[in-house]
C-alpha cells in the first residue's frame, strides 16, 4: 500500500516532526515499505477475536489520592532550556 | 579475575582474596585500555565508582555479606542515575542528567553494586544493530567489523569484554536476548511486569522490561534476586511475591518437557546455527529432557503486528520531548510551533522518526481500526499459540537470531533489520520470560540459544539455562580482544 508525501507530510505535522523537501521522497517510501510489512497481518479473519491490550490482561491497580512527592521544582528546572522564576519560557504565543 | 562470573568474584570478596576498590580499579583500567575500540560505554564513572567501592569494602569489613555488595557493573543509558548523563543514545537527551535513580539503579545501590558507567545503545532503545546511537556504533569484541546486537549492544559488549561483571539491559522485543546472542553472552527478559519501569526511558510501555546481562544463568538469578518486584510508582509492576531464584538452580531436568517450534527451523534459519540449536537439544535429552515439536502457527504475524503496537506506543510516549522543560531545543526558534519542530527534528535520529511517523499514522483518525486494534487481536492470537502449546511443554526452545552477529552496515534497509528479530518478538508480544545463552561458535563467532517460559516461571527458565551451563562451556568462551591497546 503506497503511500504519498502529502498524506506523509500530514502525518509529520501531527508529530510535529518537519521533513524536508530532499527527505521526503525517501522517507515515503521507508514509510510505504514498513507498511506493507505491517499489512501482513491483514489477511487474518480476526473478527471473533478480543484485543489484548496487556500481556497479563490485568486491571490497573489504583493508589490512595494523596500527595507524597515534595516539591523539587528548582531542581527539576535546571534541566530546562530556558526557565526564569519559577516559569519555563518558550517564544511569545499571545500577541 | 576479571572475566570470572558474579558469583565467583562474590565469593572472592567475601573470602578477601581482593576488595571491591581492587576489582574496581581494574574494570576501569580495562574500560581506559578497550573502550575507545568497542564504545560499550557512553559515560564511565570513574570518580563515584571508586568511592562506592570503598564503601563496599567498609561495609563488608562491619560484617555486610550480601552477594552483590562491591560487584562492578554497568546500566544501559535508559536509566535515569542520579547526577549522571543518561542520554538514551539520543540527541534529544544529550544533556539530560537525570535527577533521580531508576527503581532498578536504586535497587542495585541499595545492594551495594558499584556503577562503572552508563553504556551505549541505539537511539531509544529502537534498534538491533546499535547503530542508530547518536554516540556512533558498538562494535562486537568477536570481530570489530560486526555489531553486537541492539539495542542494548553496548551492556552486551560491555560485559562480553570483561568492561564490567554485570550489566542491566531493556527488552522490547528482543533488546536483551539478541546482543547477548550476538556477543557470547547470557541475557534474561523477565516476564512483563517483574521489574519497575519507574525511571526507565519508555519506548513502547506494554512492552518493554528491564532484565540482566551477564556471564551465566547463576548470575542472572543472582541479579534478578535483586531487581524483581512490585513498585508502586510503577503501575503496571505486579504484585506476586518474588522468589529467590538462585533456589531452583540446582533441579534436576529428569522428565523436563522441551517443545521446539517447527516455526523456528524454518526458511531463514542458517544451517550453521541450526546445528548449534542442535548440538544443543541433544544435550539436554543427555540430561532427562524429552524434545517434543510444537507449532507456533502465527508467530510469522509477530513482527507485523509489532511494528503497530511499538511505534504506536513510542509515538504518544516520545512526544514528551517538546524542547520545553529538558533536552535538546533547537537555536532562534520563530515561535512555539517552529521550536517544536525543530527541535524533535535535530534531536531525533532517522529511525526514530520513522517509528513516531508510523506509529502517529496507525493511531490517526480513521485508522486505529485498522492497526492499532488489528494488531491488539494478532497479539491475543500469539498468546493463545504459547498457551496452547504450554499445556504440553514446561518450555520452548530454539535459536535466539537466525544468524550470527552481521557486519555493520550490512542492514541499511529497516525492514530487514526489523525481521533480525523474529524469533524473540512474539515473547514481548506475550509477556513471557526469555533468556539467550551461548550454546555454540560458527566460524569463531556465538550462537545463542532461546529459552522461552511461562508467564511468571523465570526460576525455571533459569534453572533450564543454569544446568545447561553445568553440562557445557559454551558460556566461557572469550573473544580475543583486537585493538585498543594503549
Amino acid at each position: 500500500m503506497a503511500l504519498d508525501k502529502s498524506e506523509v507530510e500530514k502525518i509529520a505535522q501531527l508529530a510535529r516532526l518537519h521533513i524536508s523537501e530532499a527527505d521526503v521522497g525517501e522517507v515515503t517510501q521507508r514509510i510505504t515499505d514498513i507498511l506493507d510489512l505491517i499489512n501482513e497481518m491483514q489477511a487474518v479473519d480476526t473478527e471473533q477475536v478480543e484485543p489484548l491490550a496487556h500481556p497479563l490482561d490485568v486491571i490497573q491497580r489504583l493508589r490512595a489520592d494523596s500527595v507524597t512527592e515534595t516539591d523539587q521544582r528548582d531542581t527539576l528546572q535546571q534541566l530546562a532550556p530556558e526557565a526564569e522564576d519559577g516559569l519555563y519560557l518558550v517564544p511569545k504565543v499571545i500577541e | 579475575m576479571i572475566e570470572k562470573t558474579v558469583a565467583e568474584l562474590s565469593a572472592a570478596l567475601r573470602a578477601r582474596k581482593i576488595s571491591s576498590v581492587e576489582l574496581t580499579q581494574t574494570f576501569l583500567d580495562r574500560i581506559a585500555r578497550f573502550n575507545e575500540s568497542l564504545n560499550a560505554f557512553i559515560t564511565v564513572c570513574e570518580e563515584s565508582a571508586l568511592v562506592e567501592a570503598e564503601a563496599a569494602d567498609a561495609a563488608r569489613v562491619s560484617g555486610d555479606d550480601r552477594p552483590l555488595l562491591g560487584i562492578p557493573l554497568a546500566h544501559k543509558d535508559i536509566f535515569c542515575s542520579r547526577g549522571v548523563l543518561t542520554s538514551c543514545g539520543s540527541k534529544m537527551l544529550h544533556n539530560f542528567i537525570a535527577p533521580y535513580d531508576a527503581r532498578v539503579v536504586e535497587l542495585f545501590k541499595e545492594a551495594g553494586t558499584v556503577m562503572l558507567g552508563k553504556t551505549n545503545m541505539d537511539e531509544f532503545a529502537m534498534g538491533s544493530s546499535n547503530e542508530t546511537s547518536h554516540y556512533g556504533p558498538v562494535r562486537n569484541p568477536w570481530d570489530n567489523r560486526r555489531v553486537p546486537g541492539g539495542s542494548s549492544g553496548g551492556s552486551a559488549a560491555a560485559v562480553a569484554a570483561d568492561l564490567c561483571a554485570m550489566a542491566t539491559g531493556t527488552d522490547t522485543g528482543g533488546s536483551i536476548r539478541q546482543p547477548a546472542a550476538f556477543c557470547g553472552i547470557t541475557g534474561f527478559k523477565p516476564s512483563y511486569g517483574r521489574v519497575s519501569r519507574w525511571g526507565m526511558i519508555a519506548f513502547a510501555s506494554s512492552l518493554d522490561q528491564a532484565g540482566p546481562l551477564c556471564k551465566s544463568a547463576e548470575d542472572a538469578a543472582l541479579m534478578m534476586n535483586v531487581m524483581a518486584g512490585l513498585d508502586d510508582k510503577d503501575s503496571t509492576s505486579i504484585d506476586r511475591p518474588v522468589p529467590d531464584y538462585s533456589a531452583h538452580l540446582g533441579d534436576s531436568l529428569k522428565g523436563l518437557k522441551i517443545g521446539i517450534p517447527r516455526q523456528h527451523f524454518a526458511e531463514g534459519l542458517s544451517a550453521d546455527v541450526e546445528q548449534s540449536i542442535r548440538d544443543g537439544l541433544k544435550q539436554f535429552e543427555s540430561l532427562g529432557a524429552r524434545i517434543m515439536d510444537i507449532d507456533l502457527p502465527n508467530n510469522h504475524l509477530s513482527v507485523s503486528a509489532y511494528y503497530v503496537v511499538a511505534p504506536a506506543e513510542a509515538s504518544a510516549n516520545l512526544s514528551r520531548y517538546d524542547g520545553v522543560r529538558y533536552g535538546y531545543r533547537c537555536d532562534n526558534p520563530v515561535d512555539l510551533e517552529d521550536m517544536y519542530k525543530r527541535s524533535r527534528s535535530e534531536g531525533f535520529g532517522d529511525e526514530v522518526k520513522r517509528r513516531i511517523l508510523v506509529g502517529t499514522y496507525a493511531l490517526s483518525a480513521g485508522y486505529y481500526d485498522a492497526y492499532y486494534r488489528k494488531a491488539q487481536k494478532i497479539r491475543r492470537l500469539i498468546k493463545q499459540d504459547f498457551s496452547r502449546a504450554f499445556q504440553d511443554v514446561d518450555v520452548i526452545i530454539g535459536p535466539t537470531s537466525p544468524h550470527k552477529a552481521f557486519e555493520l552496515g550490512a542492514k541499511s534497509d529497516p525492514v530487514a533489520m526489523y525481521l533480525e528479530d523474529i524469533y524473540t518478538i512474539a515473547v514481548n508480544l506475550a509477556g513471557l520470560p526469555a533468556i539467550s545463552i551461548p550454546a555454540g561458535l560458527a566460524n569463531s563467532l556465538p550462537v545463542g540459544m532461546h529459552i522461552v517460559g511461562q508467564d511468571f516461571d523465570e526460576a525455571r527458565v533459569l534453572n533450564v539455562a543454569h544446568q545447561f551451563q553445568l553440562a557445557t562451556n559454551w558460556h566461557r568462551h572469550k573473544p580475543s580482544l583486537q585493538s585498543g591497546e594503549a
